[in-house]
């Protein structure tokens, strides 16, 4: 049982989180009756700014001309299949370096000035080269975000702890058994970090790949909706965007705490 | 305590970076007699864990010789800080040495022994825990018997107690000595506490200052060797101390 000091200290916590979440749902509600009421007395003007219920309303008409789910998976799909080639790959060229410390080398001044590129900037020339298509949006992502995969990656496979590398050693462990026993998973915490780090520039990458190249996904129709002035639309699709986001943070947030629990 | 299992002979080990060139050890020459405790001690950065590192084949040596009497001896190495695997339980710690020799296949008879081992010295009720439920010396408890449990023909320990309080320092330590000689396994241990050596081992290396010569080895002997805390008592235990206290003086 616990004292009645303890029990005061629980509701005090108790107390503390509601107040918290209450402030939290306070905030969101009062920014959207607020953006409401200013549309609807005029203060601010529909057709510039929108409002919470034009959001909805163009989602419903978005969702019944069976657009948005169109749009969404576009985006989404190129995404994953961004995030899961830049995981992997980003991964393996990490573990490429930590394996052999010359070849870490050779490549860490390009490394260096590959990250700090903007690499949007290579976009257009994408468009070029490989055609104005869902490939080159997914491989816009994938520059965008697999340096900083590797980068952070074989920054935490070479800061090991040395003590548990030593003794491993005197177990006279090969290389291999080294990393898979003690280098990789003393590092799941980086790679989770790095993973949540990862996504968010996927998908910064992507939407960056249909806002240049304009067919499909929310960033076309941010895009589009900007060319004919809907913005409306606009706003939709940053709304739809943001939920997006964080479902995708959310998914990892959950996969940490089961792996660290 | 009849033979020899171990002789270095004129062991040198020179470090080299682009600035210069570092002479740790120089013309180091001992020999370990079977169930022998000995302990290396020295100044702070003469090499000692140069000596064990050696030893243990992590490290090539630059001249001299390691000559161990049995062909492929296996060599348990525990370090100053107890590198347990937070990810992994305690019993799952106390296997990982078997997982790496034997490429991930153990045999029921070395579970065995291993979870014979945890009994005996009382960790077997820990044996699912996680290390971080652990205190510090029970800690060093686990790295000890992990080493033990690949059956090593000698045990290299490197200050495995300096980084705990004092208390625990000396209860661990007459631990660990009961240990060693309930398994009945030949040590050298590194430390820079005198008192810890006099209270633990059969013969004292005392190294000088970098490039670390051997000075002078002792023999212990106390007039009623017991577990170390209790050595501390002992009659002789002060006239080492002041000995080896001196020698290592000179040095500075
Ligand atoms: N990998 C290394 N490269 C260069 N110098 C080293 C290396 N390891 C140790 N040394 C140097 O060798 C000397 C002996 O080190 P060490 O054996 O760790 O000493 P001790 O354990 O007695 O404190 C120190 O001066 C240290 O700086
Ligand atoms: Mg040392």
């Amino acid at each position: 049982m616990y004292s009645k000091e303890h029990l005061d200290y629980l509701k005090k916590k108790k107390k503390e989180l509601f107040l918290i979440i209450t402030f939290q749902i306070l905030l969101i509600v009062l920014f959207l009756a607020i953006w409401e009421i200013l549309v609807k007395y005029k203060v601010l003007n529909s057709f510039l700014s929108s409002s919470p219920s034009l959001v909805i309303k163009t989602i419903y008409t978005l969702f019944k001309s069976n657009n948005l789910l169109k749009h969404i998976f576009t985006t989404l799909y190129e995404t994953l299949i961004s995030f899961s080639i830049g995981t992997i790959l980003g991964l393996l060229i990490a573990t490429i370096l930590w394996w052999n410390k010359k070849i870490a080398k050779i490549f860490d001044p390009y490394l260096t000035i590959l990250n700090s590129l903007p690499k949007v900037s290579f976009g257009p020339l994408l468009i070029i080269w490989i055609g104005a298509n869902q490939k080159t949006i997914i491989i816009i992502a994938l520059l965008i975000a697999i340096f900083t995969t590797i980068i952070n990656m074989y920054h935490a496979f070479t800061t090991t702890d040395n003590y548990k590398i030593t003794l491993l050693k005197s177990f006279k462990a090969t290389k291999l058994q080294i990393f898979t026993n003690v280098v990789f998973p003393s590092n799941i915490k980086s790679l989770i970090n790095t993973l949540k780090i990862n996504i968010s520039l996927t998908l910064i990458g992507v939407i960056m790949g249909e806002l240049l190249i304009s067919k499909q996904g929310l960033g076309y129709l941010i895009n589009y909706g900007t060319q004919i002035f809907n913005l409306n639309l606009v706003i939709t699709s940053i709304f739809i965007l943001g939920i997006i986001s964080y479902l995708l943070y959310f998914i990892l947030e959950f996969i940490e705490k089961k792996i660290t629990k | 305590m009849c033979h020899n299992i171990l002789e270095v002979k004129n062991l040198t080990k020179k470090y080299h970076n682009l600035k210069q060139e570092v002479t740790a050890l120089k013309d180091i020459s001992f020999s370990v007699k079977n169930k022998e405790f000995i302990t290396i001690v020295g100044p702070s950065g003469c090499g000692k864990s140069t000596i064990l590192s050696i030893l243990a084949q992590i490290i090539p040596s630059s001249y001299g010789e390691v000559l161990f009497k049995k062909k492929n001896p296996t060599i348990g190495y525990m370090l100053q800080q107890d590198a347990l695997f937070d990810w992994k339980t305690i019993y799952e710690n106390c296997l990982i040495g078997l997982k790496i020799k034997n490429k991930n296949k153990i045999t029921k008879q070395e579970e065995d022994f291993v979870l014979n081992l945890l009994k005996k010295y009382g960790l077997y009720e820990f044996k699912d825990n996680y290390p971080d439920s652990l205190s510090g010396g029970m800690r060093q408890r686990v790295a000890l018997i992990r080493t033990l449990a690949i059956n090593p023909d000698i045990l290299l320990l490197d200050e495995p107690f300096s980084a705990l309080d004092y208390q625990t320092r000396l209860s661990l330590s007459d631990d660990v000595y009961n240990i060693i000689k309930n398994e009945e396994k030949t040590a050298i241990m590194v430390t820079h506490d005198i008192a810890e050596a006099i209270s633990i081992s059969n013969r004292i290396i005392v190294l000088s200052k970098r490039p670390s010569t051997i000075k002078k080895i002792y023999n212990i002997e106390l007039t009623n060797p017991s577990t170390p805390t209790n050595n501390r008592k002992d009659k002789n235990f002060l006239k080492y101390h002041d000995m080896i206290w001196k020698e290592l003086d000179q040095n500075v």
